[in-house]
């Protein structure tokens, strides 16, 4: 009796702890070979032969297709530079240096990987689109409503990611330093 | 005592097996990666356009709204592929996917380095069967192989600016993806 009840428990807390853990790690995005600068991360495996069995199986769930290590690279960013979630009813200046590349964009996302609806039906800038300071630098305002500049509509979401992809580009797996790689600083401005 | 700490121990030890066995079979299993999302809207080996991401509606998650893209959805058990990717004026870059959506291969305009990016895609067997002494060797002619009989490449082609996209959009209409009359 002890035995079967015992056998039960282990069963049902082993299927429990199982299948927590893959929901987990494939919700997070849980990968390895993470390179992180700042609020940004990328995994460049990922975009190879040598993607791990998390990223894998978090790709074939989600139904996107990873960006080829040929091609460039992506860098997510959930979060400031602070550690908070970017909230859409909040506004955020992204600003600073892009790592060398041909070309870049920065897209918005909410957390399942959809466009936000805006009035402007604005979801990205390119490298090429940007309106610059006279020094070459910008700075992007992601917030719910219009700003001068370079305007991201966040549409009002309660959360959203910002994609920042770099195409034709030396980033990828050998990077190693903050320093080959300087990526925008995300720093929030206020919250309506 | 002792009893209940080692069913808890054998508990935690079934579920790390059960979670990596899980992780491990979702490719197998998932129902909706990228190539069933594909499949019903692309016809077999041939360059299809996609339709642009919108709020509203989107084939994959994280498309990047930027580019131009067309897929050609491959099938390599009656033969091999060409194909052949005229080169935008911005940035065109073709990306090859194994069934189970793992990027095997990419490469862009500048590393094609011509007009056009031209490549034969064939299975392993299909590669170790080519006549060796035939001008198919040369150094001009790339040959990727592929892991997998069916997969995908995507085609992209970046519209730097908005006003651009019909142009990237004509450049990717102009590819072409097809099977390799038997030599």
């Amino acid at each position: 009796m002890r035995l079967l009840f015992g056998s039960c428990f282990t069963l049902l807390i082993a299927a429990a702890i199982g299948l927590g853990a893959t929901w987990f790690t494939l919700t997070r995005g849980v990968a390895f070979g993470a390179l992180s600068i700042g609020a940004w991360t990328a995994w460049p495996r990922s975009g190879s032969v040598d993607i791990d069995p998390y990223a894998r199986a978090s790709i074939a769930r989600s139904g996107e297709l990873p960006i080829g290590m040929g091609d460039g690279i992506a860098f997510y960013a959930h979060t400031d530079d602070a550690g908070d979630e970017l909230d859409g009813r909040c506004s955020f200046a992204i600003r600073g240096l892009t790592p060398p590349a041909r070309y870049w964009t920065v897209t918005l996302y909410d957390p399942q990987g959809r466009l936000v609806a805006n009035a402007i039906d604005r979801h990205d800038f390119t490298s090429e689109e940007i309106v610059r300071d006279i020094d070459g630098s910008f700075t992007i305002t992601a917030a719910p409503q219009a700003r001068p500049g370079n305007w991201l509509p966040t549409g009002g979401v309660e959360r959203f990611v910002l994609v920042w992809r770099l195409y034709d580009t030396p980033i990828g797996v050998a990077t190693r330093t903050t320093k080959e790689g300087p990526m925008p600083a995300i720093v929030r401005k206020g919250c309506s | 005592m002792i009893r209940g700490l080692l069913w808890i121990l054998a508990a935690i030890l079934l579920g790390g097996i059960v979670h990596l066995a899980t992780v491990l079979a979702m490719p197998q299993t998932a129902k909706d990666d990228a190539f069933s999302r594909l499949a019903p809207l692309t016809p077999v080996n041939r360059v299809v356009p996609l339709p642009a991401p919108t709020a509203q509606n989107a084939i994959m998650p994280f498309m990047d709204p930027a580019f131009a893209s067309a897929v050609c959805r491959y099938d390599l058990s009656a033969g091999s592929l060409k194909l052949i990717a005229p080169v935008s004026q911005a940035y065109t870059s073709v990306t090859f996917y194994t069934r189970k959506s793992i990027a095997y291969y990419a490469i862009n305009d500048r590393a094609a380095g011509r007009h056009s990016i031209e490549l034969d895609l064939m299975t392993p067997a299909q590669h170790a069967a080519l006549p060796e002494d035939e001008d198919v060797t040369a150094a001009d002619r790339l040959i990727i192989e592929s892991p997998s009989a069916t997969g995908l490449i995507v085609l992209r082609a970046l519209a730097p600016e908005p006003g651009s996209m019909p142009m990237a959009r004509l450049a990717l209409a102009a590819a072409t993806c097809g099977l390799q009359p038997p030599p």
